[in-house]
Parts: structure tokens; sequence; C-alpha cells
């Protein structure tokens, strides 16, 4: 029998970025604010300190801040004709636990997706046909909301972390140095660029000398001390290159732990519970309201919380299981396309070119997480897509995220994958080499969708997630011609040889690709076409937000974080100045 | 015979509360919390708007001197109400446990009357009659006002009442006998505001004179003690050991002590904990979080003048380093702390301290080093700058002979002068703080 508590004026329910700002602005705001984090607290010099930090075999290998798959996983299939299976080792994405949660062990990479990405049905219908957006049984959508609508919540991210790069488009003029394909910026970036290494900077060259626009990586690795908005510190990067799957000793990555928490845990009306973790959100019997939510603590007993207000701000794949499982909105089915939790659940589509050379030292192991010069020439719609079969893009990178013994050497096409010629290689070409990255966009997809699974359950004997994806041919249309355009920069570097590791077949579990997960809970101008609008609410149950990319109709070529921030800021604004005066659907259905 | 007797009697009681006395440590010091930090939350109340009404002056400056007197640093335990007590202060001789001063008319100080606040704040005399033990700070506390006094206890008596109950002390013979400290109370008490004002002093010096030796309680620690607990004659404010941390020298000493720090260096860091030169861990982190980030810029500028003011402490003569101990600490400075002290110790201003140069690191006592090195260290948040930045324990990683070789390192490079640290010396703290077998903390280490 469930204890109930207390009310709360807000429950926030998953305590990593989203959380994190969504906590920090309803507390400003003077709301009674609780936040339930299932996994443990987290902090820098306890978790993941620099005596420590580095270590490739606990937290690369052995997965040490992710999630425990043993207790709650998802199962996985290609498309409707396999039968799902729960993946009990994490490879192709890492979920994230705890406080900070994936804003603990991300690499800091701060995008803001270009203005056409909002519109993606629109624009291509526009520009290539009505056929190009539902090729391949696409299912893109537009956003609902514009990049000039988000621009000022793109900033208050870039502010709350510090990032490190260079306008290449301010207030419209176009500026030396930065991207010129992107979007209007409002403020140059807090910090200035990291001052690129040899690697980055022969890509750099490289592509100038093809006519493309190289500029520095926007990145939450700073560059030079910070002090926030809220009076949060982050210091300057050191080039250790542990980031992704890490946590930051040094306090120069933005995370939640570096730049909210010490403001937002010192608000006498803010509350972490920590392990914590929230079985289902509760509906009134109309189910037009929630009425709070049931969680289960480590020990095992269960409660009620009720809330006025519930923040979904868990990563997406537990938010839309949430909403499932909660009856919230109805389900996605991809026999008919009607229905909408779930639908259009898409990825990221990645590739990427090695670099060998003999007479080049490129020291990989000074590296961090958005070390990189970048081109933005073939992404989104910054390039002429008429004929090439696809839509989307990717940007292109020459990347240096670090140097780990056990994750990254890179040995040329036909090198064994042990034993002594392997040895050999690595030896050979550890010093001398690094990777351009295709960091591709991945459009939406009729069969691709998230479910609850039908056989399998979690600890707490609730359905599983079940996953059903595969790339479709745009996305290998895309890739390809992508990573061709890649591999003319890396030859133009003259290096002695080069390998490209193409998007071919099937989406697997393994490798690593990237933790990109994108839609089942996506935003749109309509309850028929999305769960969410503009702002995050709920269609269906309107003090339900859900934050997260989740709400990405589709997946541009870009890191998702930026956006993610940008897309909670501009929902905690609407819940702040229109929705506690008069709670109810922001946007009339 | 008895005569004598009876002296060396005196003199062992004495002792032994002098022992206890400048022993009695902070029980968090030794394992850095892996929990939020919430103490900038609790710090918050002091900050709280007193609304308008009759006696809201009277409230007000009550809420301002329980600031200045750092009331919380000692009266909140860990995840414990603000005011209720209950953090065990650890001595040789056992624990003292804080007491409740919420206004809890049970446990906490509701029934007092001003008569009884003002002889425990002047007298060390609690509300039952009893001798309080001089952890508790009424030799600087009986410079304030009666009506100082009063101002406070009508501010303790609007906080909210907790009805928890402070453990017993846990206190072997004599230390558990209160009397015994009316025989200490017969030694010579810290000096008294207004007495020595020196030709030319400015109402801003006074001011700070009067919070450094009143409310302020500074030299509770940073002033060294003879055997009895007392105040060594003619070395005020030049540095003493608490909690095994080191009161750094306040003095005007360019090598120990705040020479080469300007007023602004002062005020920035009783502002924030942190500026270009150092950061405030340890008790003197609560000290920031409670206290001192919580004052008005006039009463921090005031006590930087005053401290300003203090003329040098006498410098000692250095034992040269070995060279050998110097190259092996190179080597684990370069491995263990350029990630955030950086190459040549020039730190990151206000974030990681840089090292050259640097008071803590040049004490004549390298306790305080070593104890960071060993546990880590936290700065205190403070409302402006509430990023807890904490140094990592470093004890489950480095053996007693490189901490030696590293500290003497540290504190005889880049402009450091300070007499090296031995594998004895290391060892020992080591040992007194307990982490012989430290591993990383539960929740970080393989499991």
């Amino acid at each position: 029998m469930a204890t109930t508590l207390k009310p709360v004026e807000a429950v926030i329910v998953g305590f990593g970025w989203t959380g994190a700002i969504l906590a920090q602005q309803l507390a400003d705001a003077g709301l009674e604010v609780l936040a339930l984090e299932r996994g443990p607290w987290r902090d820098t010099s306890t978790d993941f300190a620099t005596g420590f930090a580095q270590d490739e075999l606990r937290y690369m290998w052995r997965h040490h801040l992710f999630q425990n798959v043993s207790d709650d996983t998802l199962t996985i299939r290609n498309n409707v004709n396999q039968t799902a299976l729960p993946m009990r080792h994490l490879g192709s994405f890492l979920l994230g636990t705890g406080v900070g949660s994936g804003g603990v062990h991300w690499n800091g990479q701060i995008w803001r997706f270009l203005p056409s990405d909002f519109l993606t049905k629109s624009n291509n219908e526009q520009r290539y046909g009505k056929k190009s957006v539902t090729d391949y049984d696409l299912t893109v959508q537009d956003w609902g909301v514009t990049y000039e609508e988000l621009e000022p919540f793109y900033n208050q991210f870039d502010v709350l972390c510090g990032t490190s790069g260079k306008a290449g488009n301010l207030n419209g003029q176009i500026q030396p140095g930065g991207n010129p394909f992107e979007g209007v910026r409002s403020a140059e970036y807090p910090t200035p660029p990291m001052p690129q290494t040899y690697g980055p900077t022969l890509f750099g060259k490289a592509a100038a000398e093809l006519g493309r626009h190289p500029f520095p990586h926007p990145t939450g690795n700073l560059s030079q001390p910070y002090v926030n908005n809220l009076g949060a510190q982050l210091g300057a990067c050191t080039y250790c290159g542990f980031c992704e799957k890490f946590g930051c000793g040094n306090y120069s990555k933005a995370s939640p732990q570096t730049t909210v928490l010490p403001y937002v845990m010192a608000k006498s009306n803010f509350t972490l519970r920590t392990e914590c973790e929230v079985l289902k959100v509760e509906l009134s019997p109309d189910r037009k309201h929630a009425t709070g939510v049931s969680y289960v603590n480590s020990a095992g007993e269960e409660f009620f919380q009720p809330a006025s207000l519930v923040i979904l701000s868990s990563y997406i794949l537990q938010n839309v299981r949430l909403l499932l499982l909660s009856g919230i909105g109805t389900p996605y089915d991809p026999q008919t396309g009607l229905g909408v939790v779930g639908k259009n659940y898409a990825y990221q589509t990645m590739s990427s070119v090695n670099v060998f050379f003999d007479d080049k030292l490129i020291n990989p192991f000074i590296g961090a997480g958005a070390l990189a010069t970048v081109i933005d020439d073939f992404n989104g719609d910054n390039f002429d897509h008429s004929g090439l079969g696809f839509i989307g893009g990717a940007y292109i990178a020459g990347m240096i995220t670090g140097g780990r013994p056990i994750e990254m050497i890179y040995t040329p096409q036909g090198t064994p994958a042990w034993g002594l010629a392997w040895k050999h290689a690595a030896a050979k070409n550890y010093l001398r080499s690094f990777s351009l990255s295709v960091h591709g966009s991945c459009m939406s997809h009729r069969g691709n969708y998230l479910d609850l699974d039908p056989t399998y359950r979690d600890i707490h004997g609730r359905p599983m997630l079940r996953m059903t994806f595969d790339f479709t041919d745009n996305e290998h249309k895309m890739s390809d011609y992508l990573t061709d355009r890649a591999a003319e920069i890396a030859k133009a570097m003259n290096p002695r040889e080069i390998k490209l590791n193409r998007r071919v077949g099937s989406w697997n579990v393994v490798p690593y690709q990237t933790t990109h997960n994108t839609g089942g809970a996506i935003m749109g101008d309509n309850p028929a076409n999305s769960v969410v609008n503009k702002y995050l609410q709920s269609w269906d149950v309107p003090n339900v937000f859900s934050m997260g990319a989740g709400a990405f109709p589709q997946n541009a070529g870009y890191n998702p974080t930026g956006t993610v921030a940008a897309l909670a800021y501009h929902s905690a604004q609407a819940i702040i100045q229109q929705y506690l005066k008069n709670p109810g659907p922001l946007v009339q259905a | 015979m008895r005569m004598l007797l009876r002296v060396v009697g005196v003199l062992i009681v004495l002792s032994l509360i002098a022992g206890a006395y400048f022993a009695w440590s902070l029980s968090h010091a030794v394992a850095l919390p892996a929990g939020p930090v919430t103490s900038v939350a609790a710090a918050k109340i002091l900050l709280e708007p007193i609304a308008d009404g009759p006696n809201a002056a009277q409230l007000r400056q009550g809420q301002y001197l329980a600031r200045l007197g750092d009331c919380l640093s000692c009266h909140l335990r860990a995840d414990g109400e603000p005011f209720a007590g209950g953090l065990g202060l650890n001595t040789p001789f056992g624990v003292i446990y804080t007491s409740n001063i919420s206004s809890d008319p049970d446990h906490g100080i509701g029934k007092w009357t001003p008569d009884q606040f003002y002889r425990a704040m002047h007298d060390g005399i609690g509300g039952g009659g009893q001798h309080l033990y001089p952890a508790f700070p009424y030799p600087w506390f009986r410079n304030l006002s009666r009506q100082d006094d009063d101002a406070l206890l009508a501010y303790l008596k609007t906080t909210t009442p907790v009805a928890y109950q402070p453990p017993d002390n846990k206190l072997v013979f004599p230390m558990n006998v209160r009397a015994a400290v009316a025989v200490w109370n017969l030694l010579p008490l810290p000096p008294q505001p207004g007495k020595q004002t020196p030709q030319g002093a400015t109402a801003e010096w006074s001011r700070g004179e009067a919070l450094v030796l009143g409310p302020g309680h500074c030299s509770q620690c940073h002033t060294p003690r003879n055997l009895f607990g007392a105040d060594k004659q003619g070395e005020a404010f030049q540095g003493g050991l608490l909690d095994n941390f080191v009161s750094p020298d306040l003095t005007g000493n360019e090598r120990t002590g705040l020479g080469r720090w300007t007023v602004d260096d002062i005020t920035e860091y009783l502002h924030t904990g942190r500026n270009a030169r150092a950061a405030a861990g340890g008790p003197m982190g609560d000290v920031v979080t409670y206290s001192t980030s919580l004052m008005t810029d006039e009463d921090r500028h005031a006590i930087a003048v005053y401290l300003k003011s203090l003329s040098a402490s006498t410098d000692v003569d250095v034992t040269a380093a070995d060279p050998a101990s110097m190259k092996r600490g190179a080597a684990v400075f370069s491995d263990a702390c350029t990630a955030c002290h950086l190459e040549n110790a020039v730190g990151q201003p206000t974030l990681f301290p840089p090292l050259g140069d640097n008071a803590v690191a040049q004490q004549n006592d390298p306790t305080g080093v070593l104890h960071i090195i060993l546990a880590g260290v936290r700065v205190g948040p403070s409302p402006t700058r509430p990023s807890p930045l904490t140094m990592p324990s470093f004890a489950w990683k480095l053996t007693d002979q490189q901490v030696a070789d590293v500290s003497t390192y540290i504190r005889n490079s880049w402009g450091n002068r300070a007499s090296p640290v031995t594998a004895a010396d290391v060892a020992k703290l080591r040992s007194t703080l307990q982490l012989d077998e430290v591993r990383l903390t539960d929740n970080s280490g393989d499991h």
C-alpha cells in the first residue's frame, strides 16, 4: 500500500539536464519543487575525482555511471517481423542514471539546430517537392516551434554553460572564424573557442583548401574559467581526453553538477530525493488531469506523491515508457499510422574516416569531448539536395575527443583485430592517427517507433519499452554522400592512408554510436500529429510536460543537448508566465 | 607536600582541559560528504527577511549577530535542523555535542530569560547553572554588549523550534566534571576591543577590531595556545591548529601570513570563500558559509583593514629540503596535482588556488597541507559563489613517502620556503584522521 505524501506544487521526474533546468526555473519562480531521481547522488570529488576519473576500465568498459541493465532495460528489434529481445549489455547508446545523468558523461558538444531543421517537412517540400518527404515511408514533420522562437533559450543555455565558441552569424552579420551557415545568433559565445590541437588544425586547413568553411566546434569543455549567471564556477579544460562516458574531475565540463546544482540545491523550496524511481503518473478519473506520481524508493517502499504539475524529465526512453504506462496519449500504431505516443523514434546516423600519417605526430591523448574543427557545408539544408535522393545531412568534424587506450586505437584497413600484427599496427599508428566524424541526421520513418514490450518486464513488474528501429535508404544515401565528402578532406590532408567506416546494413546494438535517441513523445502543432505542443505540454493531460529529445519529430545532423536545453527553457518560461496564471492548455487544439 | 600535590592536580586538570580545548574538531572533517551540499540552504535562514513589527529592529540586529557569531558552524549537525545542535566535536577525551539553541522550550532556549542568556554569553554559565565547555566561545562573546545579547536571544526565540535532544557528551573523567572548567576560567582571557587602539586608528579599524575580538572569535583558532589553552603571549593571530587543519597566520608575515594580500583580497575571500590566492576550506569554509559571506560589505572591509594592521610575526629559520625528496615530489606533483593546479602550480584564479607564494602551503606546521592532501577539502559555498569546489582525498592513492615528498616540493617551489616534511609526519596524521585503510568512498568504488 503506497503512502500518500504531502503535496508539492511541481514534481520533477528524473534529475539530469532538463530536470535541473526546470528545477532551477520553477524554484526561482517560487514554486515548491520536488525532484525524484531513480539513481544515486553524484558529485565531482566523490564520484569522478581527478585521481580516478580517467579510469577507462571502470567507466567505459564496466559502465560505472550507466543504467544497470540487469534491473531495467529495453527490448530491441529492427522491424515488426522480428521478436524483440532485451538488451543485456549497453552498446549502441549508453543510458544514464543518477543525479546529472547523461549530463555527467556527455562530451560537451553544444549545438543549435539550423532554422531549416525545424521546418523539415515544409522546407524540403517547398525546395525538393512533396515526394522528398514521403519517399522511403518517411514521416517527417515540422516542429511547431521555430529557430527564431528558440534563439533566446539557446542563448540562455550558452550563458549557463559558458559555451566556448565563435559566432558565425551575429545578428545577421557573418563573422569570420565562425559557422557561416548557422541561424542568426543574438550574442557571441560567452567564452572564446578552445585552442585547436594539431589534428583539427590540419583538418581545418585541408577543408578550407577544398572551399569548405571550417570553424571550431562549440563546446561545453571550457576554454577559460567561467562564472555563470547562477554564480556557479567552471574551470578551463586541461585536454585530458576523458569526457564522454566519464565525469569531469576538474570542473571544466558543463554539467548539472558544475552549472545548476550548487545553486538549486541551496534553495529552501527545492528538494531532491535520490534512489526514488517513478513508476507511473497517476491521473484523475476522467484522465484529463495528473494527480501526482507513484514511486518506489531503494527500500522497496511505495509512495504516492501528489503534485499540481508533473514534469517528465527522464531520458526519452523512460519518458515515453512513463507516458505509455500511465495511459497519457494514444499509442502509435505503425499499421494504421494512427496514434502518437512512440511515433517517430529516430536516432543519429554516424560514420567516420580514419586518417593515418607517417610524418605527423597527432598526439591524440591531448583531447577533449568537443575538441574539433568542423564544417557544416553539408548539414541540414545547407546544400542543394536536388538529384541526391535523400534529405538531411551531417557535420564533418576533425575531432580528437581523446586517445583512450582501450577504446581509441585506430589501425589501418586490413589490420587483424588482435595478435602481433595488431600490436605492431597499434604501436605504429597510435600517435599518428585520428578520426573524422560524420555526424548525420536521422529522419523519422513509419516503421520506427517505441511501444511496450508484450513479454519482458523490469524488476518492478512493468513492461519494458520495445524499440523497433532500422536505418532507411534515406539515411544510408545521406551517410554515403557525406562520408565521401569527409574522405575528400581526409585525402587533402596528405596522409599515408585513410580508412572509411561507412554506415552499412541494419542498425545494430553494437558498437557504440551515440546516445542521441529522439522522438516518441514528439512535439507539433496539433494533437493528431504530436504528443506535446510547442511548450512540451501534453495535449491530453495539460498539467504534464515532457522534456527532452523525445520531442524531436526527427533528428538533425547535430548533437541534441543544446536543443533539448533550449526547449526546456522555452517550456519553463511558458509554464511560469502563462500556465501558472491560468492552468490549462497553452495551445488550443 | 599536600600543597605540591594540589598544585600538580590543578596543573593536570588544566592540561587535560587545554588538550581538549584546542584539539576539539568538527566531525565532518575526515571523510568528505558523499551527499548533496545543503549547508547554503541552512545558511540562507540567516538571510530570511524579518517582517516589520514592534521589535523588528531588535530581531534584525539579533539575526545579524547570529551571522557575525558563526552560530551555525557548530549548532547544526549533518542533515540536522538549523540551531538544533548535535554536532559532535571530537576531543582526545571524548565527544562534546553542541547544544540545541532553537526556540524549543524543552530542548532549546525557548524558556531562557535574558539574564540566563547573558550569563552564558558573558560567563560561560549554562541555563541550568552548569559550566559550559570553552568550545563555546564565551571568552570572545563576553565582548558583546548586553543589548547585543538580548537581541540575539530575541532572534533565536523566533527560530523554528526543534524538539531534538543532542546526545550526552561522551567524556572521560575528569573532563566530565563541568566544574573543572571553573579552574580554566581563572586563566587570562583573550583581549577586549578598545583597550589598545593605536594612534590614528579609524572608526573602520575599531569596527574591525570589535568584530574580530568579539562575535567573530577569530583568535579562537588563529592564535596559538599555550599548554593551558590560553593565548600565547605576544603571538596573537600568528596561526593555530584546529581539527588538524592549520588556521593560518593572519599577521603581516609575507610568507605565512597576509603580508602579500590586499584589503580587497581579504574582503573577497570573506565574501565568496575564494580569491586569486586561496580558497577557504575545512573549518574556515564553514565560517565563510555561515558567517563572513553573510556580513555586510562594510563589516568585511573593516575586518580586512584591522587584519592588515597586524604587524608581521617573526619569521623562523627553515631547514633546507633534501634534493632527492624534491625530485620525487616534483614527479608526484606532475602526476597527481596538475589536473587542477596546473603546471608550475599557477592554478586557476578563484577555482584552484595557485600554490606559489601560498601562505597555507608555507605554514611552519605542515599539518594543514598534509590534511588537505590526505583527506581532501571542500571550499565553503557562499550565496554569490555556491560551487562547493572540492579537492578529492589522495589518501587511497599516495603513500606516506609520496605525500611527504610532494608536500616538501610544494613548500619549497615557486617562491615558497618552508621546512620539509617526513613520511613519519604523514603516517601520524593519517592515523589520526583514520585514513589508514581508506579506499574510494562507497559510492565511487568498484563494487
